[in-house]
């Protein structure tokens, strides 16, 4: 049968019609076009078929985002969040090419949900088509395998963490894990070669088996015809155009909802007046993988977070549990699967088999739903009931008998209280996971921020610069080896005062700036937790002279006080733009004068000795900073009179300091605000 | 499967459905085409840096002899992403005549068709191993000659301090005049 269109073509004989007439002498083609789009619909075209369709359109999609991706995309463990955030952030329109690969690749496991959904209830499975449904198995590995692999790629903290886990499931394998898990981490370390063979998985062997796989699925599955539902009661059509019609409907919708979520945030920043940052939109990048910077905010791409969830039910089994949940429980449920097309044989096992994937798929439903409300449950918990219960945990610090004590032997208080301190705990960890979440945000960012320096990123990588980077180091410096002593807080904060009481050593906000040295100066403060409140120097001498003399007007003149303090921070370095430089010149004469300041302490060579007060040449500077951090115990900072402070940079012959050079480099520069600013 | 075959469906209807259907396949299919076309042009967007004059060696360093000799031009130099310290990026030869304190500068890129243009071992003539051009030492043709064109001088000035500059550029290869690119 000749279509209508193929003899009007030739009739016509146009340039065109020739064209194609020569074409279809030497090639068949119009036959083959025929074989391909007259296929009978029984019943008529509808729209519970266009699943498949949408899928195979999801493929290509990928195969041609991913291509172009490939283009500027570099596998290695010094370039590939390198070269991703060069697509990302620079190349024009990479954002929305790897929106696109992105967002389309979490469609297509929803589309393969319900591809898999409509067939099962179809009993589409039925003989003759058991190898076809078993192959349509087989394809969704593949596809969740490319998904897995395609995760680890931008080598960002997340795919990092994510693939380690990942691979320590599969080592957890039996006899041949442990040699499995380092095939495909090529060595048994993360790196250049784990990125390689993700890469030539992801999008080479994967998608080439998937292909080939696709190619069989769609010849048999238009060997056997479309699998009707019954009851038929509309005439048949054919595939064209009726049928492909609604396929092209539902491919443009799955486009649209891709496009959708990668430009709303667009649509709603330019709504709000704010400017649109391209390079924001579409798929996140975060921070580049760092094996020494923990990952608490580590979790599977969304559609495996069930699988995640699910492990947890087997906590505290150890080894066995994660063998039993990540391998023994999932690979049964596949076993049934593959088994449906047998079972489906008696009107029995079609309905367990529809009951089982609706089963599975609600399960993992729920999983997922658990595992979100575990992450998030801070945010949405009222917890103004559990007030009383807060309370006395703080106070008792969770101990069970101080608890029983307390209450004064309330048994069912008691019992009432612990089941809130469940929840307390609940929200805790909540809190914890939403903190490492935003941290995590902020690290992606400043990441972000300094690859768009114009001198670029080094050679070795930009898991350099981030280690070098004062704005990220610092905080964490600081938190690891300071703050157990020293408070780092805005005083005019409204958790300053709590902060404060539980330091003991001085604030270090703003040290170096005027505004510290102002609080240092004040009768007021000076002995308060901001400064020595809380040390060994409470009662020393710095104490009693601002206390004493600085506080008699008669001695000390309200401006002679502010010009040492702008002095002190003209000493750091740090004095504010526009101060004068006669008001400069008197503070630096008050500051060494042997009657004043420079009594007790040494100024440039205002001939004070060391040893009574620190030096305060180049006060709150980066070397004066990097020198008390070394060795507090130096003659030039506090020697004898150190209180507590360890010698960070000092180590015993042999041995290495607690803290690297390059590290109290950093510390000092974050404590003095130092660092890149775009 | 037993019904009646259904003639594709003539007429106005069809030919809507048809033109509806190749109209949101061809839509939907496009899309990721043309962001990956975006992408894939981008390279077209980024333009080479302005040529500068970049120090390359002492004018005490190129003896008066009147003998090419041959230079690394170093250079801190940006690759996609990546931001390279100063590094060698090319060579040049620099000349000087008897007595003279100018510097005259060829670059070292064949412009027949950009390979490394080598000095004969006898010292009388450059050459280019790909396909044999040959060039006095003055840079001028010798024919027959596979290049278009003579070696590309390079504009070179000497600092008040020694230092020999060369404005460093690239010239389209396989053409007979010399064109910036
Ligand atoms: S490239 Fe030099 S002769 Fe062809």
């Amino acid at each position: 049968m000749k279509s209508s269109s193929a003899a009007a073509a030739g009739s016509r004989k146009g340039p065109l019609g020739r064209l194609a007439d020569f074409l279809d002498d030497r090639t068949g083609y119009r036959a083959v076009m025929h074989e391909a789009l007259y296929e009978r619909v029984p019943g008529g075209a509808r729209w519970r078929y266009v699943w498949g369709s949408t899928l195979v359109f999801a493929f290509m999609t990928q195969l041609i985002t991913g291509l172009f991706l490939w283009a500027s995309y570099s596998a290695s463990a010094q370039t590939a969040w390198e070269s991703v955030y060069y697509i990302q952030h620079e190349m024009a329109g990479g954002w929305l090419l790897r929106g696109i690969h992105h967002f389309m690749a979490q469609a297509m496991v929803v589309l393969l949900a319900l591809h898999l959904l409509q067939v099962v209830i179809d009993g589409a499975y039925r003989a003759p088509r058991e190898v076809n449904f078993w192959l349509g198995l087989v394809l969704m590995m593949l596809v969740l395998g490319m998904a897995l692999t395609g995760y680890l790629l931008p080598w960002d903290q997340k795919g990092y963490w994510a693939t380690i886990v990942a691979t320590n499931l599969a080592g957890i394998v039996p006899v041949f894990g442990p040699s499995i898990q380092q095939l495909v981490i090529g060595g048994t370390e993360y790196g250049h070669h784990t990125l390689t063979r993700f890469f030539a998985l992801h999008a080479g062997f994967l998608p080439g088996a998937l292909i080939l796989m696709l190619v069989v699925h769609l010849s048999l599955f238009r060997k056997h015809g479309l699998h009707a539902k019954q009851p038929i009661t509309k005439p048949d059509a054919m595939f064209w155009p009726d049928q492909v019609l609604k396929d092209a409907v539902a491919m443009l919708a799955v486009m649209a909802v891709v496009l959708g979520v990668i430009l709303v945030p667009a649509l709603k920043a330019m709504l709000a007046g704010e400017p649109v940052h391209a390079g924001h939109l579409g798929a996140e990048l975060g921070a580049p993988a760092d094996p020494s910077l923990p990952y608490a905010a580590a979790r599977p791409e969304w559609y495996f977070l069930f699988l995640f969830q699910f492990l947890k039910v087997f906590e505290g089994w150890g080894a066995t549990g994660e063998f039993l949940g990540a391998i023994v429980v999932p690979g049964l449920i596949m076993g049934v699967m593959f088994l449906m097309p047998i079972l489906g044989n008696w009107k029995l096992g079609h309905r367990f088999n529809v009951a089982f994937t609706l089963g599975v798929i609600a399960g993992a439903g729920l999983l997922t739903a658990l595992a979100l409300n575990e992450d998030y449950y801070a945010l949405w918990v009222d917890k103004a009931p559990l007030a009383e219960a807060q309370k006395l945990y703080d106070e008792t610090g969770g101990d069970e008998a101080k608890l029983t004590a307390a209450l004064g032997g309330d048994k069912a208080k008691l019992a009432a209280i612990e089941k809130q301190w469940e929840t307390l705990e609940k929200i805790r960890r909540s809190q914890a996971f939403l903190d490492a979440a935003k941290q995590a945000k902020l690290d992606a960012a400043r990441a972000i921020e300094l690859a768009g320096r114009p001198e670029k990123i080094p050679p070795a990588g930009m898991l350099e610069l981030v280690r070098a980077d004062a704005k990220l180091q610092g905080p964490r410096l600081f938190a690891q080896h300071c703050a157990s002593c020293h408070a780092h807080v805005d005083p005019q904060a409204p958790a300053a005062a709590a902060i404060l009481a539980k330091s003991s050593a001085a604030n270090l906000f703003e040290f170096g700036r005027a505004s510290w040295m102002r609080g240092l100066l004040d009768p007021a403060q000076v002995a308060g937790p901001a400064y020595f409140g809380n040390t060994a120097h409470k009662d020393g001498d710095m104490v009693s002279f601002v206390q004493g003399d600085l506080a008699d007007a008669d001695q000390w003149k309200k401006d002679d006080i502010e010009a040492v303090i702008v002095a002190m921070a003209g000493e750091a370095g740090l004095a504010a733009p526009g101060v004068q430089p006669a008001m400069l010149e008197k503070g630096r004469a008050l500051v060494a004068d042997g009657e004043r300041c420079g009594g007790c302490h040494k100024v440039g060579d205002n001939g004070t000795a060391l040893g009574s007060a620190p030096d305060l040449t180049g006060w709150g500077s980066r070397e004066w900073l990097v020198g008390i951090i070394t060795d507090p115990t130096h003659e030039r900072f506090y020697g004898d009179s150190n209180d507590r402070m360890p010698s960070f940079g000092k180590a015993a012959e042999g041995a290495a300091p607690m803290l690297s050079p390059q590290q109290i480099g950093l510390l000092a520069d974050w404590l003095r605000g130092e660092w890149y600013r775009p | 499967m037993s019904r009646q075959s259904p003639d594709p469906a003539p007429g106005r209807r069809s030919f809507l459905t048809e033109a509806l259907a190749i109209a949101c396949g061809g839509l939907a299919t496009l899309t990721p085409v043309a962001a990956g076309v975006w992408a894939f042009l981008d390279p077209l967007r980024r333009k080479g840096g302005a040529a500068s004059f970049l120090p390359v060696t002492e004018l005490a360093a190129v003896p008066d002899d009147g003998v090419p000799r041959q230079f690394a031009v170093i250079a801190e130099r940006a690759d996609a992403w990546t931001g390279f310290a100063a590094e060698p990026i090319g060579a040049v030869y620099l000349r000087r005549g008897k007595g003279s304190d100018t510097v005259e500068a060829l670059s070292a890129t064949c412009p027949h068709a950009g390979c490394f243009v080598e000095m004969e071992p006898t010292g009388r003539c450059f050459r280019c191993p790909c396909h044999n051009s040959t060039f006095t030492l003055e840079g001028g043709i010798v024919a027959p000659s596979p290049s278009p064109r003579p070696m590309d001088g390079l504009e070179c000035r000497v600092a008040k301090n020694g230092s020999v500059e060369v404005k460093w550029e690239r010239f389209r290869a396989g053409v007979a005049e010399k064109i910036v690119q």
